[in-house]
């Protein structure tokens, strides 16, 4: 249900700004990899890069090679709709869809594809869903309720179950928590922990603790001024990075002494 | 010691205002009204004066009262409070004014005759607008059955394919057609079934292409505007679950955007339901129900209204009161559009309980 991906010497352009410089990684399945790094500095550019949604924003581009399974995920005979149905994402914003009940949130996937689906198939992908993204005890009673109604701890785990209902191999997850209270921080960060036994997860995060919390492997950008391109700094497992760093850079960011 | 014994500081501005009595408004309008009538009593009343005057009176007098009492700052507010109430009664008067006059003069044959009768072979009394009524709708409902995909369809290029060139010279075309004047958009219609079938031809199709002319940009203006309100994240949740562009343009971008479209449209028929001087160069008039729009003349409530009044058969008073009648009838189409068009929103609009 995992994959690994390879990137390398990739390089993100907004137009002619070269955003994102030079990154090679290798991001391992059933593992969580954080990425951490002050603001402005390519992370959730290069996140938006991993499932092609980078491309939506006109002009946007991209050089260098991100395989998944052998596979170039920017090889001109792949389409960016299939990479997004195996690399799916969540957003920093909860986004339910404002006109679908809870249930058809998290159908969405397969709804706005026209799939065709049995009541019960989708009766269980439903309970499934909300299940794996720990929603379900909360919400079984009123899946025909606006998901627009639910609070924003609630709305971001249904925002995950609408994610793995399309059951993807990754997990891409910009700043998930970043418009949470610590209560939905924690059950947010819950999740992360259980959904790694199955898929492969990335997670953009501004929290180092949460970083140091969830993840196994993390990777610090930063950048070297203002219009500069962001480059990976270091990569290596969390603990190294935030007991002993290699970098005096990555140092100098967890320890607090940035800037 | 003494730094010990510093007295608490006084609460800045607070619980010391002084407000005037919740009557006092009430009480400033009475007294500037007699006082007005009072005044113009003794140089030859007028109503219009007289409430030109108390508007103005009542304005100084509430505004020093309060100035005296309350401050500047709320003086202030009240005399801005008093210029938008003066400007919402003064933007009321028309509004009312037509609703009035339509309603009252259009009363006398707002029956059922009116409404099943056409024109044909009366003269006098009775008859009825049947004809134009039909009309209407059946010209009303070509348009839109025309205008609304195109506008629509213009749109959603416009806001979600359109770049560069191509797209400029589309919304510059739209702002010129939006400002074409009714009788061209006419005129362009009559040039055109002219090429096309020979001088001379009045038919239904013909006023539903000038309409189309109007109505289109309208169209394209409002569901545009309504599209680039539907927030980006939207669009990029939809594309993230691996749905493909266009499936998102239908399902996620329209469907949220429904309901603001459905109001766009509504005023867009509103617009063009009224028309008058293209549909008279291109339908014509007839006093006989046409159903058909691709064979000869139609009548429609604005031109039959028109036609009533311009052209009046004896008595005079019979051919007036159908033109009132047919207007009342117009406002009542245009208030049921409005209406449905409300209850269709509201149930395609997004809820959160």
């Amino acid at each position: 249900m995992s994959k690994r991906i390879d990137v390398s010497d990739l390089n993100i352009y907004y137009g002619d700004f070269l955003a994102v410089e030079g990154v090679s990684m290798a991001i391992e399945p059933r593992s969580v990899t954080a990425f951490i790094g002050p603001s402005g500095c390519g992370k959730s550019t290069f996140l938006r890069s991993l499932n092609r949604m980078h491309e939506v924003i006109p002009g946007a581009r991209v050089e260098g090679k991100v395989v998944m399974d052998g596979q170039d995920l920017y090889g001109s005979d792949i389409d960016p709709v299939d990479v997004r149905r195996t690399v799916g994402m969540v957003f920093q914003r909860p986004n339910p869809f404002p006109t679908m009940s809870i249930a058809e949130n998290v159908l969405a996937g397969a709804r706005l594809n026209s799939k065709r689906m049995r009541k019960s198939e989708a009766d269980d992908l439903v309970e499934s869903s909300l299940q794996g993204a720990n929603l379900w005890n909360e919400v079984k009673d009123r899946l025909d309720r606006p998901g627009a109604g639910l609070s924003g701890g609630q709305q971001q785990r249904l925002c995950i179950a609408r994610a793995i209902a399309v059951k993807p191999q990754v997990l891409l997850m910009d700043e998930p928590c970043s418009a949470l209270d610590p209560i939905s921080t924690l059950a947010i960060e819950d999740l992360i922990q259980k959904l790694k036994s199955d898929y492969t997860i990335v997670i953009v995060t501004h929290n180092m603790q949460q970083a140091s919390r969830v993840s196994d492997m993390t990777a610090f950008f930063n950048i070297a001024g203002t219009g500069k391109p962001g480059k990976l700094i270091e990569m290596s497992d969390t603990a190294s990075i935030f007991s002993n760093p290699s970098q005096k850079a990555t140092e100098d960011y967890v320890s607090g002494r940035f800037g | 010691m003494t730094q010990l014994t510093t007295p608490p500081r006084p609460a800045v501005g607070l619980g010391t205002t002084r407000h005037l009595p919740a009557w006092a408004p009430y009480a400033a309008l009475a007294v500037s009204a007699a006082f007005s009538g009072a005044v113009l009593a003794l140089a030859g009343f007028n109503t219009a004066g007289w409430l030109v005057l108390t508007a103005v009176v009542f304005t100084v007098l509430l505004v020093s009262a309060s100035r005296a009492v309350e401050g500047p700052r709320k003086a202030t507010d009240r005399f801005v409070t008093s210029l938008v109430v003066g400007a919402f009664l003064l933007a009321l008067i028309p509004l009312v004014s037509v609703a009035w006059t339509v309603v009252s003069n259009g009363a006398a044959r707002f029956d059922v005759e009116f409404f099943t009768y056409s024109m044909r072979g009366i003269v006098g009394e009775g008859g009825g607008a049947a004809h134009a009524i039909a009309g209407t709708l059946i010209i009303t409902a070509i348009t839109t059955v025309i205008s609304v995909p195109i506008g629509i369809l213009t749109a959603v290029y416009l806001v979600e394919y359109g770049r560069g060139s191509v797209a400029r010279t589309i919304t510059f075309l739209v702002d010129v057609m939006t400002g074409i004047p009714s009788i061209v958009a006419g005129l362009f219609s009559v040039a055109l079934f002219t090429l096309l079938l020979g001088p001379g031809v009045r038919l239904g199709i013909m006023g539903s292409v000038a309409l189309c002319v109007l109505m289109i940009p309208v169209v394209v203006r409002s569901t545009e505007e309504i599209l680039r309100l539907v927030p980006h994240e939207l669009r990029e949740a939809s594309y993230a679950l691996g749905v493909p562009k266009w499936r998102t343009v239908v399902k996620v971008v329209l469907r949220t955007s429904v309901a603001g479209i459905g109001t766009g449209v509504t005023l867009a028929i509103a617009r063009v339901i009224g028309e008058t001087a293209p549909l008279l160069v291109t339908l014509g008039v007839t006093s006989a129900i046409n159903y058909n729009p691709f064979d000869g003349r139609m009548s429609t409530l604005p031109t039959f209204a028109w036609f009533s009044y311009a052209t009046p058969t004896l008595p005079v008073e019979a051919s007036i009161d159908r033109a009132w009648t047919a207007a009342l009838v117009l406002v009542i189409l245009v208030m049921l559009f409005n209406l449905i068009a409300r209850i269709v929103s509201r149930a395609f609009s997004p809820k959160t309980r």
